[in-house]
């Protein structure tokens, strides 16, 4: 579904990702961890189309888009959750929902978003920046679900989050896997990763230096947090 | 008590064209962080168009409201295409001389054409005065304030209520991310800019009956409104019209109680405003 080639990235003379390359399948939650640092945001703003790489090739869906403009990405089915879950404070939270075009024949209809979480139903006339962390993070997942995204691209959104939030995303992940959405997120949190994903990537000074699978990540867990500093 | 509600009142009609100004500025502002330094040229070339249509086409004040804003969205569309466009990939201060650039020939070109003298606009929809209860007023001026009370309130709506103010607000609160929702901020920037130098046009126009047409009234004009946006908070629509009318009152009773600080006052309350909030009465800090 998705596919990232050798793709490297700079900002100015510094290189923030030298030639990472992953896949993601059709219906595949995959992680990506590594320590802070180490390029994921860089690598997730490269799909996405926010920053430009300097080198590799980004193929979704069997079509080349590593020259394509973000807002066409979007169109053809990329769904980006950043790192700091992107609530719009001025607009309300009915308003954050609808403002992506609807991508893809398998957008949610708001009825079916309000109805999956309850609490944005009941605070759709609040403004985006008065919505708890937990809650903002929902809103930030329904929205791209609701636009009919097919590639989930999540920056770290369990960070911060107490653990009932954090249940609650890994079970709206879940879902959307089950309706055959692809995701690629990025998470510290290795317990978590392993209840929600099928593989994970780790990365390391901008390159995929391994590829794990849930056993790796659970008999390794000492070194990869070790590893990770934390 | 008349008279301070009668300049109250005369407070409120130059916070009219003050709210017109700082509106186009916020707009365009927070589509495309460009602070639009030929704004008060653009006041200015509102109001010669007005002249202009009046005395060569002999079409009176109701067309030109209606043919100068649009004349000059469409110019200030082919500036923000040709010119503006170019350099917001760069520093912001290209765009700061650029713009400044262009008021300065708009400026001199009409200084070579017409002199420093102010031109007779003879084309005033009415006259006479209408009866407000406590005072008699000029009715233009109330038509003046009418006007300018009914199009940010229109604006307001427009922002609020339909989706192209929901993407306008999207783009000005995150530019970048809105890109990322698959929404094309570019095609909206062009529009945007044009739309605000309409705004700048009707004052302009709004201006010509009332008020001395002369190659300086947009440079005399903007330095006020410049300190009115900053005291509402740069790109805060909202802020930029209260602040706009709440200026307008303030220098109006300065005038009445302490005419020493009439002028200066603006810039004392901008001084103090910056020093408690930074980023305005209704500003919000930038978003990294
Ligand atoms: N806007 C930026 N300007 C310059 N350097 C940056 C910028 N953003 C990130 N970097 C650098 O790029 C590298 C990768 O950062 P990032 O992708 O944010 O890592 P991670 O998300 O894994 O913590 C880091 O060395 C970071 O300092
Ligand atoms: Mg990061």
């Amino acid at each position: 579904m998705l596919e990232v080639e050798g793709v490297s990235a700079r900002y100015g003379e510094a290189t923030a990702l030298d030639g990472a390359s992953l896949t993601v399948g059709e219906g595949e939650v995959v992680t990506l961890v590594g320590r802070n640092g180490a390029g994921k945001t860089t690598l997730l703003r490269c799909l996405m189309g926010l920053h430009r790489p300097a080198a590799g090739r980004i193929v979704l869906a069997g079509r080349d888009i590593t020259g394509l403009a973000a807002h066409r990405r979007a169109r053809l089915g990329l769904g980006y959750v950043p790192d700091d879950r992107g609530i719009y404070a001025g607009l309300s939270v009915e308003e954050n929902l609808t403002l992506p075009p609807v991508a893809a024949g398998s957008a949610w209809p708001l009825a079916r978003v309000y109805e999956a979480f309850p609490v944005l139903a009941a605070r759709r006339r609040f403004p985006g920046g008065r919505l708890s962390g937990g809650e903002q993070q929902m809103l930030a997942l329904a929205r791209v679900l609701r636009a009919g995204a097919r590639v989930l691209l999540c920056d770290e959104p369990t960070e911060g989050l107490a653990p009932v939030a954090v249940r609650q995303i890994g079970e709206i992940l879940r879902g959307a896997k089950e309706h055959g959405v692809s995701v690629l997120l990025v998470e510290q949190n290795l317990r978590f990763a392993t209840t929600v994903a099928d593989r994970h990537y780790l990365l390391a000074q901008g390159r995929v230096v391994e590829a794990l699978d849930n056993r790796d990540v659970k008999q390794r867990e000492d070194e990869l947090l070790a590893h990770l500093g934390l | 008590m008349t008279s301070f509600l009668q300049q109250l009142f005369n407070g409120l009609v130059s916070g009219s064209f003050y709210a017109l100004l700082a509106l186009g500025l916020a707009v365009i502002f927070g589509m495309l962080r460009v602070v639009n330094f030929a704004h008060g040229a653009l006041y200015m070339l509102g109001a010669f168009g007005a002249v202009v249509l009046g005395d060569s086409a002999g079409l009176g004040f109701w067309w030109a409201l209606l043919l100068v804003p649009a004349a000059l969205a469409v110019a200030g569309m082919a500036m923000e295409r040709l010119l503006v466009q170019r350099l917001t990939a760069l520093d912001p201060l290209y765009n700061f001389l650029l713009t400044f650039g262009i008021a300065l020939v708009c400026q001199d070109l009409l200084r070579m054409k017409y002199g420093s003298h102010s031109q007779p606009y003879d084309h005033a929809p009415f006259s006479g005065t209408v009866d407000l209860g406590l005072f008699d007023y000029p009715a233009y001026q109330v038509f003046v304030l009418a006007v300018s009370v009914a199009v940010c309130v229109a604006v307001w709506l427009l922002l609020t209520r339909t989706r192209i103010g929901t993407v306008v607000r999207a783009s000005t609160e995150r530019p970048e991310l809105t890109r990322a929702f698959g929404i094309d901020t570019r095609r909206w920037v062009t529009p945007v800019f044009g739309f605000g130098v309409a705004l700048a046009g009707l004052a302009g126009v709004l201006a010509a009956p009332m008020r001395a047409v002369n190659s300086d009234m947009g440079a005399d004009l903007i330095i006020t409104v410049f300190a009115v946006v900053v005291i509402g908070g740069l790109g805060s629509v909202f802020g930029s019209v209260i602040a706009g009318f709440a200026i307008g009152m303030l220098q109006a009773l300065g005038n009445l109680y302490v005419p020493v600080l009439s002028q200066t006052s603006v810039y004392l309350l901008m001084a103090v405003v910056l020093l408690v909030r930074p980023a305005g009465l209704f500003g919000k800090e930038e978003h990294a």
